[in-house]
């Protein structure tokens, strides 16, 4: 039993929808997580914020907002209990984000502490 | 995980409270910003509420969020926060800058945004547009499809409308006394105009139609709940919106074709709406103004009998008599000929109709076509067809298709 990250990537993280939209979306996530809770593979999560968002480059510039030049923003990101990567990719499969064009989810597993990668 | 059940429509609610508080508190020519501070509050609902689960209070949340995001506009604005500790007070320091987000003072300042919206500069069409955003929460992809329009022209239409209210200076408060008697006829057509939006339009989106009629019939409701305006021409509006709503169900069949009052399975007649339209209608009842809401409550009150008696159709005829006199419209008059051939017969209400010469609309053929059904069937035929060359609608023309192929 592997743990792994799956990372919603918005498109466009400005867009705003309408609150019904909105609502819309929030109950389709808290099903989806509530759905893979079911199973007990459900280890956490968060929302990333737009609000403070910050892009330090190489050069020290820090430039504020997650958005303008950069195409994706990160949204957010659950952590799930799979067997195998291919579990994690169903989990995934089933996040509302995918329902926006042009966003993606990335599955990444965890390094243990064990030595082993 | 602990979870709250989010109730219903609670953002598009909570959209309405937000935004007119924040808009009463900014002056009408912020009204954009306090759009985009409520919205940005559900952004971060969408942020939290998913993971860490609902809050058990979630209204009293989000108005801690918009709060805080009010204020922290303030602080990082300067020039806005100028403005409005000017206005606001004299201690100039935005850190003490309250939203009063009591139930009173959202009660007032949907109320306020009510008679602000309908201000007389405004067009008839901005009006219902900006009554959709701000005081029923919808989106503009919403208001864009019950106008079967697109988002650009919504948009355009809105942010003129908003640049009319900056530029006249409108005030979110509520009217004088003297003024409201004044006001309250935009108020209630912007209203009755919304409902029928609902009710008569030509997009496919049933559940948002829905909704459309029900906005209306809620303002209507805060309207009356505000003690100047419990008026009984206000009454009568509700009344009126009551009795059509009791039909909704039977008036659309599966695939969302329009229900002839005629076939209708009366059945599906919702019994609660009807009663609580009399309920209205009967606390209309007071009072010198015979209203047009009046008259068409009237109207639709006896349609929600269905079986055809003499009394029936003799009260009808006679309100649409009443009704055309206070206001002419081509529906009214079309209705008003249908009831005269209940009542005297087909031949009647030929001659009748064709006094009407509204020679570029469908429905003055298609009620032709209706009337020579049992009389001629050759004009039958020929008023269907002139019907069906002018009619607007899918709906519509599937009705008329039907007629035409039942004509022997």
């Amino acid at each position: 039993m592997n743990e792994y990250v799956l990372i919603m990537r918005h498109e466009d993280g400005s867009k705003i929808a309408s609150p019904e939209q909105m609502e819309i979306w929030m109950k389709q996530t808290m099903d989806w997580i509530g759905g893979i809770a079911a199973q007990n593979k459900f280890v956490g999560g968060t929302g990333l914020p737009f609000d403070d968002a910050r892009v330090v480059g190489s050069n020290g510039v820090v430039t504020n907002g997650a958005f303008g030049d950069i195409k994706e923003t990160i949204g957010g990101f659950i952590t799930v209990r799979a067997d195998s990567v291919e579990e994690a990719v169903e989990f995934a499969k089933g996040c509302p984000v995918l329902q926006g064009p042009g966003n993606t989810m990335e599955v990444r597993r965890i390094a243990k502490n064990d030595g082993a990668h | 995980m602990e979870q709250t059940q989010l109730i219903p429509h609670l953002f598009r609610t909570e959209f309405r409270k937000i935004t007119a508080v924040l808009c009463k508190s900014f002056g009408i020519e912020n009204i954009t910003v306090a759009e985009d501070i409520a919205s940005d509050t559900f952004l971060s609902a969408m942020e939290v509420w998913p993971y860490k689960g609902v809050p058990p209070n979630p209204a009293a949340w989000l108005y801690t969020v918009a709060r805080n995001k009010a204020r922290n506009m303030l602080t990082r604005n300067k020039v806005f926060a100028d403005k409005i500790s000017q206005e606001l007070s004299s201690d100039g320091a935005s850190k003490t800058f309250e939203i009063d987000l009591s139930l009173q003072n959202i009660a007032d300042s949907q109320l306020q945004m009510l008679f602000a919206i309908c201000h007389p500069t405004l067009s008839v069409e901005a009006q219902i547009g900006l009554a959709l955003r701000i005081l029923c929460g919808f989106g503009i992809d919403e208001i864009a499809t019950a106008f079967i329009s697109n988002k650009d022209t919504i948009n355009k239409r809105l942010y003129r409308a908003k640049e009319k209210l900056r530029v006249n200076q409108v005030a979110i408060e509520f009217p004088l006394q003297a003024e409201i008697a004044k006001r309250l006829p935009a108020v209630l057509t912007t209203i009755y105009l919304l409902f029928n939006e609902g009710y008569y339009s030509e997009s496919n989106n049933l559940v948002l139609r829905k909704d459309l009629c029900y906005e209306a019939m809620r303002l209507a409701e805060m309207l009356l709940a505000y003690p100047p305006a419990d008026l009984p021409q206000v009454h009568a509006l509700l009344a009126l919106m009551y009795f059509h709503a009791s039909r909704f169900e039977a008036r659309l069949g599966t695939t969302g074709e329009l229900i002839l009052y005629e076939d209708q399975d009366e059945t599906l007649w919702d019994k609660q709406l009807i009663s609580e339209g009399a309920r209205h209608l009967h606390m209309a009842s007071t009072g010198a103004q015979l209203s047009r809401y009046h008259l068409e409550a009237g109207i639709a009150y006896w349609h929600t009998i269905k079986e055809d008696t003499v009394a029936k159709w003799e009260n009808i005829l006679h309100l649409f008599n009443q009704l055309l006199a206070l206001q002419y419209s081509p529906v009214a008059a079309l209705n008003r000929t249908y009831a005269l051939a209940k009542l005297r017969g087909n031949e009647a209400a030929i001659a009748a109709a064709e006094q009407l010469q509204l020679n570029d609309n469908p429905f003055y053929f298609a009620l032709l076509g209706e009337l020579y059904r049992d009389v001629d069937s050759v004009l039958s035929r020929q008023n269907f067809t002139l019907a069906l060359g002018l009619a607007k609608t899918d709906a519509d023309r599937q009705q008329l298709n039907r007629k035409l192929s039942l004509l022997v």
